[in-house]
């Protein structure tokens, strides 16, 4: 069964996201994304600075099966990236939660948040895929 | 061993040796190599040897069943290559004047009326020299006529989840954005979003017909109405036309274009990265886009068709005419087989896959779309199998090798978890897909009782499993000298 911690909030397309507390927000792919993807290879971050809408495509993550899109949970304004994947991608197979985030944004309407699901939800998603 | 490896300095093969030396002071100084290229020294026997031994470890379809879905990697009937091959054809300059090339022009043209009654289309143009060069082809085309009729705002192209990765990408090369459609849990569009998205911005519609989940769409008649009442046009990828050649036409389902694969449905091997041939078939209203040359002919003879004739032609694609030798084989293999004998291709390219998939089902692996019937190809999910006994699609894949079977398409499409898309072509005989079960029967028990066996397949190869998660996280691909040997070449 998938680790899901329910602190996060989640996407359908199996992102999660963090709540900093500061107007901003840490996004990663989920356990269960990593698990799905296999090894992966390669990890193309978002520029920061970069604008970005609620699912626009933002960053690329490949593994030797795939390479899939990672889309932006909300909107807002890219204000961090994880440099340790450009050397290291498996970190996000290794500690997809804590070492593996992938970009922060600063939220344009912090309220979005609430129209993530909980992990409650997540799991329900994980159960009807499966 | 690679071939750099068995050189030595000074041996030289005369097969291979020039027959004048150039003059290196006609390259411009910047142009010119400060060190000699570290090239192989070996005779002739060490060339013929290396080459021969690398051909006997490849699975080829010579040798092995090969089904790799969504490739059709099907026998090509040795005479398609012989004809091609006769030295009127093979001697012909590819500038030589339309007088001495009423030959071959009368091949060109009779295939492209072969080509236009098979797929429905009004018009066909055998200039594209590769599957992707059609596609790029195709979306131009459809591009070159809003853009002729002012309608510049139709900039979209919509592409099922399930398309080929080809298809999203010669869409945004022709200046489209792509916007993808998603597939419903039986395999077809899912005809709601489909009408939730057209508008105003369609350019059109990108699908593969069975599509790539080896189904086909039962609803191809409303998504065709669905897109043409919104103002956009139909493009169908040619990649599974092994399934209903002779059967169905893209024409008569409503497409207005089409590329067709002809080095894989039309007798040339495939599988290599080239050369191919992707021919485009039209319907009228893009007639004047196709691009050139295009073959005609008239009480003279035939004639080349080029940019004074075709002035809103999206252009040539290639110096000449396309890759004369694939469009040969595919004249000759459409003339053998004629049209009773495609049909034939068809039947049976679909009851190997159906008799596959039901001999599977019945050997109790899970089909990924249980309730369809199957095209040329159909999926297995081995979901099950990876949760139950921890051996993923990969190392099953890995194990096939070792009974001797090509593994089929791992991981594709995306949207099936641990899956294989199998396609054994019309060309096997029963007794080589009861062989396939077998194996793959054999492989599932092992994967129960002993499933290291098949986590570290293959064994009986002359190279064992590769680390490809280390080959893709340091790339390495140059071959560099060994200190000695780059010494002794100075």
């Amino acid at each position: 069964m998938s680790n899901i911690p329910s602190e996060l909030k989640y996407t359908e397309s199996h992102e999660w996201v963090k709540d900093n507390g500061d107007g901003t927000v840490t996004v990663g792919i989920t356990d269960h994304a990593q698990d799905a993807l296999g090894d992966l290879v390669f990890v193309e971050l978002p520029e920061i600075g970069k604008q970005v809408a609620a699912k626009d495509a933002c960053a690329v993550v490949e593994s030797v099966k795939a390479a899939s899109d990672i889309y932006s949970p909300l909107s807002g304004e890219v204000v961090g990236a994880n440099d340790v994947l450009d050397g290291a991608p498996e970190t996000i197979n290794d500690d997809a939660y804590g070492e593996g985030w992938i970009f922060q944004l600063k939220l344009s309407d912090p309220s979005q948040l609430d129209d993530l699901m909980d992990a409650g939800g997540y799991e329900q998603l994980l159960a009807d895929e499966g | 061993m690679l071939i750099q490896e068995h050189s030595r300095p000074g041996r030289r093969a005369t097969a291979q040796a020039p027959l004048a030396t150039p003059d290196p002071a006609e390259l411009p100084p910047a142009r010119r190599r400060k060190q000699r290229a570290a090239l192989p020294e070996v005779s002739e026997l060490q060339a013929v040897r290396h080459y021969t031994r690398l051909s006997q470890q490849n699975f080829s379809i010579d040798t092995h069943f090969y089904p790799l879905g969504s490739c059709t990697m099907k026998y090509n009937p040795r005479a398609c290559n012989s004809l091609a091959s006769l030295p009127g054809f093979l001697a012909r300059h590819p500038a030589a004047p339309e007088s001495h090339s009423q030959g071959i022009m009368a091949c060109l043209h009779e295939l492209q009326a072969m080509l236009k009654s098979v797929t429905g289309m009004h018009a066909v143009s055998l200039a594209p020299a590769a599957g992707a060069q059609g596609e790029l082809a195709g979306v131009m085309m459809i591009r070159a006529y809003h853009d002729a009729r002012g309608d510049h705002a139709r900039r979209e192209m919509l592409v099922p989840d399930a398309a080929h990765g080809t298809n999203p990408a010669s869409a945004i090369m022709a200046g489209f954005q792509v916007r993808e459609v998603p597939t419903g849990r039986d395999g077809d569009v899912d005809i709601d979003a489909l009408r939730a998205v057209v508008g105003p911005q369609t350019a059109g519609i990108m699908l593969t017909n069975p599509s790539t989940v080896g189904v086909f769409d039962r609803n191809i008649q409303a998504i065709a109405k669905t897109v043409h009442e919104a103002g956009g046009l139909l493009y169908y990828d040619g990649a599974n036309l092994n399934a209903i050649l002779g059967k169905v036409r893209p024409g008569d389902m409503g497409f207005d274009v089409i590329h067709m694969n002809l080095h894989k449905t039309f007798s040339t091997p495939h599988g290599g990265g080239g050369p191919g041939a992707g021919p485009v078939g039209v319907s009228k209203r893009l007639e004047p886009y196709l691009p050139i040359p295009l073959v005609e002919q008239d009480d003279d003879g035939y004639h080349w068709l080029d940019e004074d004739d075709r002035p809103e032609s999206i252009g040539r694609l290639t110096a000449f005419g396309g890759n004369m030798g694939i469009l040969l084989r595919a004249y000759i293999y459409a003339r053998l087989l004629g049209a009773e004998g495609m049909r034939r291709v068809s039947e049976f390219a679909t009851l190997n896959a159906n008799y596959l998939q039901a001999r599977l089902r019945a050997a109790g692996f899970q089909l990924a779309y249980p309730e369809r019937r199957a095209s040329h190809e159909f999926i297995v999910t081995l979901k099950k199998e990876a949760k139950d006994f921890g051996v993923n699609t990969m190392d099953v894949a890995k194990r096939l090798l070792d009974y001797g079977y090509h593994a089929p398409t791992t991981y594709f499409p995306l949207l099936v978890p641990e899956c294989l898309l199998i396609e054994p072509t019309e060309t096997e005989p029963k007794e080589a897909l009861d062989g396939f079960v077998e194996a793959m029967i054999k492989i599932r028990a092992e994967a129960e009782h002993e499933p290291e066996t098949v986590k570290q397949a293959p064994h009986h190869l002359p190279v064992r499993r590769l680390d490809d998660v280390r080959a893709a996280r340091q790339l390495d691909v140059a071959w560099k000298p060994a200190a000695s040997l780059a010494d002794s070449q100075r």
